[in-house]
Parts: C-alpha cells; sequence; structure tokens
C-alpha cells in the first residue's frame, strides 16, 4: 500500500527571514483593516493590494526571472502564501493567477505566451478566473460541453461556464473547451485556452452566493473568436493539463487557513481564563490546527524537491474542510452567539461570515466525496 | 527518513514482524483465570538489538540517537502491537540519563502518578500507592518521580520491591497498582528543571501518540485489505463507493496522527515540546477514535469476534488514547495556553513553535 507519510519539512533560515519581511509589510499595509473584511480571506479583492505584493517581489516568487520571477523556493513562498492567509489579507486579486494560471503557462504554455502574461502576473496586474465548471459538468469535469470549432486563424467558441470565481473581474481565462466532440476516450478532445475577458463573444454575469456576495459568475460564450495563438498546450491535451493544475488547487494552504480569521476572533471572545469547556475546545481547533500547518508545510517540501502532491495535497484539503467546517460549528455553541449583520461586533461578523461560506470549503476545488475517491485511488482500493 | 531512521525502521519492521504473532498477542493477555506468558525472545531480541535504549547517550550503554529518530520504533511498537513494556523502557532510561543516573539493563517501566496519587522518598525509602502502571508486574526496575526534601526527584527502584496488585487496560495489556512501603532506593537524584515537572505523564503522551499512529496506519491496512477479499453482492467491497470513503477517510486520520505525533518526537528534542505533545496526543486520540469505529464497520460480524486480530489492534487504540492524559485533557492544556497567550500570539508561537530549525 502507498505510504501516506507526510515527511516533516524544515524552513531554511531565509524563509524564516522573509517572513519577517512579510510580517512588517502586513502590519503596515493592513493597519485598520476590518476583521470582517479579513474573515474573507483568500476571496477577498484588491488591486491595490495585490500590486503591493508583486512590487515586494512576493508573486510569481519561483518563477525563472525572464517571465518575471523571482527564482525563490518553493519553501519561500510557502511562507509568503501562510502569511497573508493569516493576517486574512485581500489576496484574492492575484490568488488565482499565482497559484496555477501562471505555473500552467510556464508549463504548457508557448513563448508568446509566457512573455505576455507572467510578468504581468507577477506584478500584480492580472487577476485570473478558471473556467472548468459548466452548468452540467461538475463533478464529472470530463462530461464538458462548451465546443471550440476550428476557423481560420483561431476559434470559435460557443457555451456556458458556471461558478467562474471572478470571472466578472478577470483580465483573463484559463477555460477548457472541447474540441473533438467524437473521442475515443471521454478524456481526449478538450482543449485548454487563454481568454482574454475583453473578447465581446464572452459575457460574466455574477451569481450572488449565500453570503450575498457577488464572487463566482455563468460566463457564456457566444460565437467568440479565439485566436489560434491562444491554445493553452496541445490540442486534445486538456484533461492532463487541467489535472496539472487542479494540485496546484488543491495543494496550498488556504485550504485551512480559510477561516483563520474566525479562530482568533473566537480566542478574544473566549477571554484569557476560560471555563473548562471552552479551554478543551480551544485546545482541540489548534492541535488540528497545528497539524494541517504540518501537514500542509511537508506537501511545500515535496513540491520544493519536484514530487507529485496530488495525494497529499488531497489529504490535506479533505482534513482542512473538515476542521473549518467544524469551527463555525464550534463558534456556535460554544458562545451561543446570534450574529447580527449590520451592527454586530468583529467575532459576529467573522461568526456569520464563515458559518455561510465554510459550506463551500468541501465544494470548490474537487468536493469532498472527490476528494476522497483520490485518496481511495491511493489507498488502491479502486 | 536518515540513515538511522532507515536502519532502526528496517530492524523492527523485521523483528516485530516474525516475533509478533498473533499467537503471542493472545498469549500476553491478562486474564483472570490465566497467567499471561511473557514473550521472552522477543525481550530479548528487542535488547540485543540495542532498540530499548536509543535515547540515551553512548557513555551510559545506549545508542545516542536523539527523539525523531526513536519516533520509527515508538511508531512500530504500535503498528505491531508489540505486548512490551519497549516504550516505557526507552523513557524510563532517558529520564535517569537526563538526571544523571544510568539506567540498568533490563525491562524497565515508569509509574505515571495519577491525579490523587502521590509518592514519597526519604532516608528510610519510596513509600506511596500508584495505579495503572504498565507492565508492573514484569519490570525489572521502576522509575518515579516522588516528593523529596526539597523538591521532585527521580527515583529508580526494583520492581520486586513493590506490592503488586494486578490489573489491565482494555487491550489487557498489563497496567498494575504498585505499593511501595519504604522500598529500597536503587539510585536517585533531583530531577533536572528542564524536563518540566512531570516527564513521566508528558513524555509518556508523546510515546503513546506515536504508537496509535502505528496502530491506525495498521488497522487503515487491515481495513483495505479485507476490503479487496470480502466478496458481496457479487464484488468485494471495495467496489462500494461509501467503503472507499470511509477509508479513505481513515487514511487521512492516519497521516494526520503520523504528522503530529512524529512533530512531536521533534519538538522534544528541541526542547519545550509541552504544546506539541498536547496537540500530537489530541489528534492521534481523535484519529484512533475514527479509525477503530471505522474499520469495524468496514469488517462486519467477523470484526466483532476474538478470533480475528482486528481487535488486537483497536483495543489498543481505544485504551491508548486514555493513557498518559486522553484528548480533553491535552485539549484543556493547549487551549488555556492558547487563550492565556492571546489572539495575536497564535500564529506566530505557531510558527515559532514549528519553526524547525
Ligand atoms: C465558491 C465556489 C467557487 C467555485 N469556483 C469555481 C471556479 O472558479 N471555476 C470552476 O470551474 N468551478 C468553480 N466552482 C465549481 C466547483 O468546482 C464545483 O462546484 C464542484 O466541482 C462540484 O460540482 P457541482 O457543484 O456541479 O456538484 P455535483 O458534481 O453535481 O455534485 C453534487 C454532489 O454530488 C456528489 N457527487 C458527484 N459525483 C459524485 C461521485 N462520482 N461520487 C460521489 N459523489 C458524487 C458531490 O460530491 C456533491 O456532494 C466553484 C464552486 C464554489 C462553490
Amino acid at each position: 500500500m502507498p505510504s501516506l507519510h507526510f515527511e516533516p519539512c524544515d524552513l531554511p533560515p531565509e524563509a524564516e527571514t522573509l517572513r519577517g519581511e512579510v510580517r512588517e509589510f502586513l502590519a503596515e499595509t493592513m493597519a485598520g483593516y476590518p476583521v470582517a473584511k479579513r474573515a474573507k480571506s483568500w476571496v477577498g479583492q484588491d488591486r491595490d493590494f495585490s500590486e503591493k505584493l508583486g512590487a515586494r517581489g512576493w508573486l510569481g516568487m519561483t518563477w525563472p526571472k525572464k517571465y518575471g520571477g523571482h527564482e525563490r523556493s518553493m519553501l519561500e513562498r510557502y511562507v509568503v502564501l501562510e502569511e497573508v492567509l493569516a493576517a486574512g489579507a485581500p489576496v484574492g486579486g492575484h490568488w488565482i493567477a499565482d497559484r496555477q494560471s501562471g505555473p500552467l503557462l510556464l508549463e504548457f504554455g508557448t513563448e508568446k505566451q509566457r512573455q505576455l502574461i507572467c510578468p504581468r502576473i507577477a506584478r500584480g496586474e492580472l487577476i485570473f478566473a478558471i473556467g472548468m465548471s459548466e452548468p452540467d459538468s461538475g463533478s464529472d469535469l470530463a462530461s464538458i460541453r462548451t465546443r471550440a470549432v476550428k476557423v481560420d486563424g483561431g476559434w470559435v467558441v460557443n457555451g456556458t461556464k458556471i461558478w467562474t470565481s471572478e470571472a466578472h473581474l478577470a483580465d483573463y481565462m484559463v477555460a477548457l473547451f472541447r474540441t473533438d466532440t467524437d473521442p475515443d476516450d471521454r478524456h481526449a478532445g478538450m482543449s485548454q485556452f487563454l481568454v482574454d475577458m475583453t473578447n465581446p463573444g464572452v459575457t460574466a454575469r455574477p451569481i450572488r452566493n449565500i453570503t450575498g456576495d457577488l464572487s463566482f459568475n455563468e460566463v457564456s460564450f457566444v460565437d467568440a473568436f479565439i485566436p489560434e495563438d491562444m491554445i493553452v498546450g496541445e490540442e486534445g491535451g486538456g484533461w492532463k493539463q487541467v489535472m496539472a493544475e487542479l494540485k496546484f488547487e488543491r495543494a496550498g494552504p488556504e485550504r485551512y487557513l480559510s477561516s483563520f480569521i474566525l479562530l482568533t476572533a473566537l480566542i478574544r471572545e473566549i477571554s484569557q481564563n476560560p471555563g473548562e469547556r471552552a479551554a478543551v475546545t480551544l485546545g482541540r481547533l489548534v492541535a488540528h490546527l497545528g497539524t494541517l500547518r504540518q501537514m500542509s508545510l511537508s506537501v511545500a517540501g515535496m513540491q520544493n524537491a519536484g514530487e507529485d502532491p496530488a495525494l497529499a495535497g488531497s489529504i490535506v484539503k479533505d482534513l482542512g474542510g473538515i476542521y473549518e467546517q467544524d469551527m463555525p460549528k464550534i463558534a456556535h455553541e460554544l458562545i451561543g452567539a446570534d450574529p447580527m449583520l449590520m451592527n454586530g461586533g468583529d467575532f459576529e461578523k467573522a461568526l456569520a461570515y464563515v458559518t455561510q461560506a465554510s459550506v463551500s470549503f468541501s465544494l470548490r476545488g474537487g468536493t469532498r466525496e472527490i476528494l476522497r475517491g483520490i485518496i481511495a485511488r491511493g489507498l488502491d482500493l479502486r | 527518513m536518515n540513515e538511522l531512521q532507515q536502519m532502526l525502521d528496517d530492524t523492527v519492521t523485521r523483528l516485530f514482524g516474525d516475533l509478533v504473532t498473533k499467537e503471542s498477542l493472545q498469549d500476553a493477555e491478562t486474564w483472570e483465570e490465566s497467567e499471561a506468558v511473557w514473550p521472552d525472545a522477543l525481550w530479548r531480541s528487542v535488547e540485543e538489538n540495542g532498540l530499548t535504549q536509543p535515547v540515551t547517550p553512548e557513555i551510559m550503554g545506549g545508542v545516542g540517537a536523539n527523539w525523531a529518530d526513536s519516533y520509527v520504533i515508538a511508531r512500530a511498537a504500535g503498528y505491531y502491537a508489540a505486548p512490551i513494556p519497549l516504550v516505557e523502557t526507552i523513557l524510563g532510561s532517558w529520564l535517569l540519563s537526563r538526571c544523571g543516573l544510568t539506567p540498568p539493563e533490563g525491562t524497565l517501566t515508569v509509574a505515571p502518578v495519577r491525579e490523587g496519587e502521590s509518592l514519597e522518598v526519604d532516608a528510610n525509602g519510596l513509600s506511596g500507592r500508584v495505579t495503572s502502571v504498565p507492565w508492573g508486574r514484569r519490570a525489572g526496575h521502576v522509575v518515579v518521580i516522588a516528593r523529596g526534601g526539597a523538591g521532585p526527584i527521580i527515583v529508580l527502584v526494583e520492581g520486586s520491591s513493590a506490592i503488586i496488585e494486578e490489573d489491565c487496560n482494555m487491550a489487557r495489556e498489563a497496567r498494575d497498582t504498585l505499593i511501595f512501603d519504604n522500598a529500597l532506593v536503587v539510585d536517585s537524584a533531583p530531577l533536572t528543571d528542564a524536563l518540566g515537572r512531570n516527564p513521566i505523564h508528558l513524555y509518556g503522551a508523546m510515546l503513546r501518540a506515536a504508537q496509535i499512529a502505528g496502530a491506525v496506519q495498521r488497522v487503515l491496512e487491515e481495513g483495505v485489505q479485507y476490503a479487496k477479499d470480502r466478496i458481496q453482492f457479487g464484488r468485494p467491497i471495495a467496489k462500494f463507493q461509501i467503503i472507499q470513503q470511509y477509508l479513505a477517510t481513515v487514511g487521512s486520520q492516519s497521516a494526520a496522527a503520523g504528522a503530529a505525533a512524529q512533530n512531536a518526537f521533534r519538538a522534544a528534542d528541541r526542547g519545550d515540546p509541552l504544546l506539541d505533545i498536547a496537540a500530537a496526543k489530541v489528534v492521534a486520540g481523535d484519529a484512533a477514535t475514527t479509525a477503530a469505529s471505522i474499520v469495524h464497520q468496514t469488517h462486519g460480524a467477523i470484526g466483532f469476534t476474538y478470533e480475528h486480530s482486528l481487535h488486537f489492534s483497536t483495543r489498543r487504540l481505544w485504551s491508548w488514547r486514555g493513557e498518559f492524559g486522553g484528548e480533553a485533557y491535552w485539549a484543556e492544556i493547549l487551549g488555556r495556553s492558547v487563550a492565556r497567550r492571546g489572539a495575536d500570539a497564535l500564529w506566530s508561537d505557531l510558527t515559532a513553535r514549528q519553526a524547525g530549525l
């Protein structure tokens, strides 16, 4: 049976030095930033903040310098990620681009695409969207129907993507389309494209989510023309590329740090001298938090060593989801708050937000059931 | 794994794999009506291979390795359910050596002095009553922390100097009550400050966390194997998605318990491991609960029989999660510490504590 062992990872001294710099930067830039906004964590949006991070050299950190990167290690990047998340910084503007779209282009894109896009991501200028899901294709991604038909000089796309985060703000989308309707293998016949969101054939319509926010979208493609040099990677190679992309998407510390601001708000609420029940509950949360961090760090260590983090990343995301969904439940049981959205205090607002948002933590980026399917495969059960 | 860890791992795997059999596990259990059989061959080969004193310095007869290396031994002891006081001997020897005393050869145990119990030492010897001493009746020597005139004293006595009331945990592992009445002190020294107030309890919890991590991995593997072998409705039950999802959950729990326990051992090498050990015992204990219940569910009725070997691991999981403090006990310590330090310190404390070198 394959081992589910997470090798401990020690951060090198330069990463700890960097941590100090990031903290200083965050303390300054984030001063006075309200808790209710911090609670939104990596889905909070602020282009200005993204550009500031870019200016510090903290985006595209591991990429080659010739593509605007900084050639630092995965572990240094990890430190920046966990610090901005723990502070509840509004990183939504660059998160997807830095995490998966940039790396995808570096791995599969053309030289021109890399030159065009990657330096701008590293400067924090570009917002990216991920166009995978469709109305009839969620977990079963291979069933997508949005079609790209080859025409002179490019492709014409028709169809609909849905749940596309930040598409209404995005500059680009990396989208998966069907380029062959009758392949032998259901995982063949799909290709990835770089879609300029100013394309007149592409319309993003925000869909309000249960928290009241406009964050995900329905994106329609009506005879949208995409120039041929905007196909990413091989024609027909989309599935393999998407699987590679999902590894980046699933492996990061955002999968257990989304609700960290609620935890700190809870600690303030229960005060420095908690009763036994509060102490036990808090201790249990922190025990799992610390372990998740160890595991997440170990995944970064694997990535740094060039190992495949797919299985380990799925385990962290699965456990992170359990932990993060327990948090609002526990906060509710312990404090018995009745959170008011307008005049509630910081804790109430954070609790209200995470209570609602946490249901999505085990959906986005692959549902709990799908992740456990991946783990089961890792256990050689299927 | 480094070279030493790999070597230790190979050794324990070979040794336990050969010598810890279903029969030996059965024979080693404590029952009212029969005497438990001491697995002498197992103990002797563990000793001959230098596994009993890995963290004791070489000049005192040990291997001079660190806790991070010794993790593989403790984990394997749990994986194989080795029915010997191995981790107790490792801990007792280390504590003696840390206080400047040379550990004796042979089996050692440590007495967790529980709430409401106390041991006193003076010129006449050691006195007091302690319960749930692991392998008490089998211990050549016992290491305890007793109250002395000037503060806590680490005391070494012979096992035979105690009056023993036999008892056992759910796994029928010997957990005896030891009564000392001016027992002859073989050796003693003031407890080294750096060890904290109750190092037997603390490091005992750490070692149990590693054993739990091993046993959770074991029941995971048993569950996976059984699911592939058992046919119902014309196919292996592993083909049912719910079974896959159950076992995936155990897989995640096993990974978490291992990561938490290993982190605690590494923290022990760095010093001041209280909170890391607390976290490890909580996470491992939670994993034990989840894993045992899911793997029993997966096994159906056969897993509920004494004949099947699953229970050798699951009954240990249920026992070990409570020994040296259960989840609630350690969570409370961790929770109080976090609350006292305040919300703003949590993240920096966490990253500093786990910062490595
Ligand atoms: C906040 C949020 C943001 C998102 N952002 C994006 C984005 O930017 N880009 C993008 O492409 N998508 C995005 N998604 C979509 C996300 O990837 C899908 O929600 C997810 O893949 C599940 O698809 P679905 O919602 O259609 O659910 P379905 O696939 O219909 O699943 C419904 C339920 O059935 C279960 N199920 C389905 N198949 C199986 C199976 N084989 N075995 C067992 N159970 C099964 C699921 O686990 C789930 O519980 C986002 C979703 C959310 C909630």
